[in-house]
């Protein structure tokens, strides 16, 4: 017998490893994976852009001399008390539920060091967040637990969400290890249950009804507080074309890369658009209704340092939200919990089952234990560090671009990487004129 | 009384005013003419004042109420009470898509007919309608009451948590985990109660009346029943 090489194992492209990992659990328990945080698979995303800073026709400005201002206006455009925030990041609603109540004050806390505001989420507003939040904007979502007209009034501002980019058009879930006792008390469910909430508001469909609602809470707040839109990335021009239209004053853009709390895998990895590709078209419809910087744009999902912060501002955006960044600034998967990581089978940095209620770090559960972990003092001093640095990033890239505001970047400041970023992005490819799907040779 | 004629001053200003009672004891008494339709009409009212709206009204009439007692005198648009937290609202015609929708207390009386969606994720609140209800009325409900004089339209009550419903007449259908459940005494005292405050007690009795509620069978998930959800 002659001894032949023998092929390798071969593994297939199609039904990888991680692939039939997933069927066989899927086999094994009958029930679709459910997570939290974000699409995991790579995306086009703002690390496909580059900005060209300044040369001999654009001038820079001089980095510890000449002033790059930070500061943002939200609500302009119909309320009595438009709010003002010092750096154009803000905390992405996320609820109190889904996040320990220390985890909330810590986002509090860190915001308002930082000159921002944070948001309440799914599950009502909790006294740490109100009393820790110099700003506090308060959403009205689709399941209303919590929702009532004294927190309408004692809000800054309010948010009507209509979807995130996690899961555009899908609803909210909170399993039963989740609901204690203040969890089912606030949003008025029996304890231990899986609770679902309803991906449809209960009381309007449609962008008629919705500039009905719109005008029912202005009235119910004397027209003081600004009203924003969350949208997730679906079909951005339109959804932003008709919130300007049902009257908002602040449309919140939430991309395919945006965490939640607790989701079906396949709905995040699978539904919407990634971020890159909703900015440019929320942005053609503000101007094409005369309203770019009249009603503002606030851009979230997957914003993870000052140079992704610069990119969705050059691209129109006023502000942008984070919400996964700041977990892991407060400390989400933290490397320091590692070994209880492997006990839940998993590892520091890729720990996304939340809805399950045992984080280590303290922040995704309402175990009582766990959450005692976290520090909020500390943890909100930690994103304020991190929301700062951020802040002097952008302001670093914007002086070089020879901007004296992070908001006069602009696309003319930015190429591509990849034909699709430019594509997506609407910028020319690095090297060359040309942006995809605007013709050949340039504008 | 004070009068307020919308066909003179704006909606604005007439808010404005209601929501500046608040705190105050006397001016209990008002009226609003020619609403005409108009939508959000004494929204977020928070003081135990009582408002006549002479007229048919558009959407979110009362929406939020808080102590106050809002009447009626004719047909509410779309979201008539919605959230409301305590108080009263009278609707002495008809009531449009979801009356009551999200209700955490108070009592909305529809002395009409309402449409669809009737008591849509109420929570607390109690809704008593002369007439009949629509389609999907009390869907995800989680507290509070509803009690229906008439007919149930479809998929009365799916997936509910704890409110209870009471139908006099027939039900279409019923949603995924809505069951009829006995009748018992406390019930019987409970819907007798229901019915005197929404002014109905000369028009039915507590016996004529079925009771629905949760099977509590979708509280947590279980792959048999995915074909409820
Ligand atoms: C733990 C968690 C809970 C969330 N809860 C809510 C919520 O209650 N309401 C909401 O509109 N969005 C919620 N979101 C989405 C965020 O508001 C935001 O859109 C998203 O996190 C932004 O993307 P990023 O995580 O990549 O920064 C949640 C996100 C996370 C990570």
């Amino acid at each position: 017998m002659t001894d032949f090489p023998r092929t390798p194992p071969r593994f297939s492209a199609t039904f990888t490893p991680a692939v039939n990992a997933e069927i066989r659990r899927a086999a094994a328990s009958g029930i679709y994976d459910i997570r939290g945080g974000g699409a995991k698979r790579p995306l086009p995303h703002f690390d496909d852009l580059l900005f060209l800073g300044a040369s001999i026709s654009r001038y820079p400005l001089e980095g510890y001399r000449e002033k790059c201002a930070t500061d943002v206006w939200l609500g302009t455009r119909f309320a009595k008390k438009p709010i003002h925030i010092e750096i154009p990041i803000t905390i992405a609603g996320m609820s109190f539920g889904a996040l320990s109540g220390p985890a909330k004050e810590a986002l509090g806390r860190g915001a308002t060091a930082a000159g921002t505001s944070t948001t309440t989420g799914d599950g009502g507003m909790t006294e740490e967040e109100r009393g820790h939040s110099r700003l506090l904007v308060y959403q009205v979502l689709p399941s209303r637990y919590g929702m009532n007209p004294d927190d309408l009034r004692r809000a800054d501002a309010i948010e009507i969400v209509v979807g995130q980019g996690a899961k555009p058009g899908g609803g909210g879930m909170l399993l039963g290890q989740k609901i204690s006792d203040r969890v089912a008390e606030m949003r008025n469910l029996p304890k231990g249950i899986d609770q679902r909430s309803a991906c449809r508001h209960p009381d309007w469909t449609g962008p008629d009804d919705l500039e009905i609602k719109i005008l029912e809470l202005r009235e119910i707040t004397d027209w003081e507080k600004p009203v924003y839109v969350k949208v997730g990335g679906a079909r951005p021009y339109y959804d932003t074309a008709l919130s300007v239209k049902a009257g908002a004053d602040v449309v919140v853009l939430d991309g395919m890369q945006g965490g939640t709390a607790a989701t079906q895998e396949v709905f995040i990895e699978h539904v919407g658009q990634p971020t890159l590709a909703c900015i440019p078209q929320a942005v053609q419809a503000l101007r094409d209704l005369g309203m770019h910087r009249k009603v503002q744009l606030i851009v979230s999902g997957g914003i993870r340092s000052g140079a992704d912060v610069a990119k969705a501002l050059a691209l129109g955006a006023d502000a942008v939200a984070i919400g996964t960044a700041a977990l892991v600034a407060i400390g989400d998967n933290d490397p320091r919990w590692e070994e209880e990581y492997r006990r839940l089978g998993t590892t520091a940095d890729a720990y996304d089952d939340w809805h399950e209620g045992r984080d280590p770090a303290g922040i995704t559960t309402q175990d009582p234990e766990l959450a005692a972990r976290l520090d909020p003092v500390l943890a909100g001093r930690r994103l304020a560090n991190f929301l700062k640095v951020m802040t002097l990033e952008a302001q670093t890239i914007a002086r070089a671009c020879g901007k004296s505001h992070l908001h006069n970047l602009e696309p003319e400041d930015l190429v591509a990487l990849t034909v699709e970023a430019a594509a997506m992005a609407r910028v020319p490819l690095a090297g060359t004129d040309w942006i995809p799907g605007r013709g050949s040779g340039g504008y | 009384m004070q009068s307020y004629d919308l066909a003179e001053g704006s909606l604005r200003a007439l808010n404005q005013a209601l929501h500046d009672l608040k705190g105050l004891t006397n001016m209990t008494d008002w009226e609003v003419l020619n609403p005409r339709g108009a939508h959000a009409i004494a929204a977020g009212l928070d003081a135990p004042v009582t408002v006549h709206v002479r007229g048919s009204t558009g959407y979110y009439c009362a929406g939020m109420n808080k102590q106050a007692t809002v009447h009626i005198h004719g047909s509410a648009g779309p979201g008539v009470a919605e959230n409301m937290m305590s108080g009263t609202v009278i609707v002495e015609g008809d009531a449009s898509q979801y009356a009551g929708a999200t209700g955490r207390g108070g009592l909305l009386v529809i002395k009409g007919n309402a449409s669809s969606r009737c008591g849509i994720s109420m929570k607390g609140i109690d809704i008593v309608v002369h007439g009949n209800i629509g389609h999907m009325s009390a869907f995800m409900a989680q507290s509070g009451n509803l009690v229906v004089l008439g007919d149930a339209g479809e998929a009365l009550g799916d997936s509910l948590y704890e409110a209870r419903i009471f139908v006099r007449g027939s039900v279409k259908s019923l949603g995924a985990d809505c069951i009829e459940k006995e009748m018992r005494p406390e019930h019987l005292a409970l819907l007798e109660e229901l019915l005197r405050r929404g002014l109905a007690d000369h028009k039915a009795r507590p016996e004529e009346f079925r009771r629905y509620g949760s099977a509590r069978r979708l509280y947590n998930f279980s792959i048999d029943n995915a074909s409820s959800y």
